[in-house]
């Protein structure tokens, strides 16, 4: 490759994989490769994850999304045949070092699921759990403190402040998913990992879970799987788009659904896919 | 361009461009029309492109309309949002044109029994006939999405200004000649204006498609040549 040949493909490059400035990187990925069994699902994914913004990732069913997300606070190693490569740092510490404590990475890197998946216990217990285990709270009323304060900052507390020790399960849907995100932010993460946390709410519960997220990431750095390309329209700062298992494209999300620059992205987002 | 998923959707979008090339092809004319009527004495013709202007308007409310219910209904992303969001300025740009075309031929109406010296119409033939040219140039620039041939037309623009900026120049100097001309020079200086503004109009159109086929907005002015705001023709320059 000549010198002004290589050049234009840094260019390019750049212009495809723009990712957050290097002192707003929270999580830094390279190389990453992930395999069930014999299959790669996964191909050498290199993406960083800014702090204090909303990153979606989006793409067709299957094209590895929601196995990087998992990759990112180590979902994955709860599957036998699954085999993680690469690097993927948070803080500059690699998070698959024998060192890492997985139970306190998860702490650290919280996840919401796809579908809201409350304990059969109290709406109080449900985000008392993680403080307890993680044994966050010095006495009761500290507890209390925790408990109410991830309540109101889940925007759920108004709703529930006279029912706390009613049963979680009890809620409805999109007041489950807020539980939850409560219980995740209980325990003080820096990272928020959500599995399309949307797709199984009305759009009025969806409104309010994106107007959280919204209000979540002045104090966290959330990543977002979503199937709904407004959805990541609306509620990222950057998109990355997946494709068969590679990253084709990231970018700041106003520009990735004006202008996106690689053709299979343009195709995804507009609907042209056969 | 692979079609979508939705083939309704590629329908909707033709339709959308379908519009626009009938509003194009409605200005064309009107703005022939008008010059020719002008020159011809032909009221008649010219009461006609007045009346014809409701089409052009109809076809802009249609426009923007399908291109509402093509947002509320497909929420479009990526070049199909800028498609649509530049039908809707092509076609505003398009109505203008028609509204200006119609102005000249109101001018026409008013000429109707003015004597016009062939040398003092001799010039608005001219200017009609490059704008023409432009505007031409940018429909097929928009049928093809063709930035660079769009690039062309708003280069030209400059030649445009130009060509006015010695129109007006000369019909001040007719009208120091012989005030009997300031009736007939005031009004073609008025059309040769509102041909100028049709040349504006027809940069916009480039600027949209640049933005239609690559994503990026023009940055900066275009080139202006238009000094008739500066010009002057002193008395003593013709003694």
């Amino acid at each position: 490759m000549s010198v002004a040949e290589a050049e234009k493909t840094r260019e390019r490059w750049q212009t495809v994989m723009s990712g957050p400035a290097p002192e707003h990187i929270k999580m830094h990925t390279r190389d990453v490769c992930v395999f069930y069994g014999a299959k790669q699902a996964l191909f050498d994914v290199d993406l960083d994850i800014g702090e204090r913004e909303v990153t979606a990732l989006i793409g067709p069913s299957g094209c590895g999304k929601s196995t990087y997300l998992r990759c990112l606070n180590r979902m994955n190693d709860t599957i036998d045949i699954c085999r993680v490569t690469g690097k993927i740092e948070l803080e500059g510490e690699d998070i698959y070092a024998p060192s890492i404590d997985v139970v306190e990475l998860r702490a650290r890197v919280g996840m919401v699921f796809q579908k809201p998946n409350p304990f059969a216990k109290s709406i109080f217990d449900n985000v008392a759990y993680g403080p307890r285990i993680h044994g966050l709270a010095g006495s009761k009323s500290d507890l209390e403190d925790i408990v109410v304060s991830s309540l109101k900052k889940a925007g759920l507390y108004n709703e529930v402040s006279d029912r706390l020790h009613e049963p979680g399960t009890g809620l409805s849907g999109g007041q489950q998913q807020r539980l939850c995100i409560a219980r995740a932010i209980a325990v003080n993460p820096e990272v928020i990992l959500m599995d399309e946390p949307c797709s199984a709410l009305d759009p009025i519960a969806t409104a309010k879970v994106e107007e959280l997220i919204d209000e979540l990431r002045e104090n966290y750095s959330i990543v977002i799987v979503t199937h709904s390309m407004q959805q990541a329209a609306r509620v990222s700062q950057r998109t990355a788009f997946f494709h068969l298992g590679i990253l084709v494209e990231v970018g700041d999300t106003d520009r990735m659904f004006t202008n996106p620059q690689d053709q299979r992205t343009q195709d995804y987002i507009t609907g042209r896919f056969g | 361009m692979t079609d979508h998923i939705v083939t309704r959707y590629d329908n909707e979008l033709r339709e959308l461009a379908v519009r626009i090339t009938q509003m194009g092809g409605l200005c064309e004319m009107a703005l022939t029309e008008a010059t020719a009527a002008i020159k011809k004495q032909d009221t008649e013709s010219a009461l006609k492109i007045i009346d014809n202007d409701v089409r052009i308007d109809d076809l802009e409310r249609e426009t923007e309309e399908l291109a509402i219910h093509l947002i509320a209904r497909r929420q479009p992303m990526a070049n199909d949002l800028r498609e649509i969001v530049a039908a809707v300025k092509i076609a505003a740009d398009l109505e203008r044109i028609g509204d200006l075309a119609k102005n000249i031929a109101k001018r026409a109406v008013a000429l109707q029994d003015q004597s016009q010296p062939a040398r003092i119409i001799r010039g608005l033939d001219h200017i009609s006939e490059i704008a023409l040219h432009q505007l031409t140039d940018v429909l097929d620039a928009y049928t093809r999405r063709d930035a660079e041939m769009a690039m062309k037309v708003w280069h030209r623009d400059s030649d445009l200004d130009a060509v006015y900026t010695s129109i007006f120049r000369e019909l001040l100097t007719y009208m120091m000649e012989d005030p009997r001309n300031i009736t007939l020079c005031t009004h073609l200086l008025f059309a040769a204006k509102n041909i100028e503004r049709i040349g504006d109009h027809a940069t916009n159109i480039a600027e949209t498609i640049h933005y239609v086929a690559t994503g990026e907005t023009l940055a900066g002015e275009r080139p202006k040549s238009d000094e008739s705001s500066l010009a002057t023709v002193s008395a003593e320059a013709d003694d």
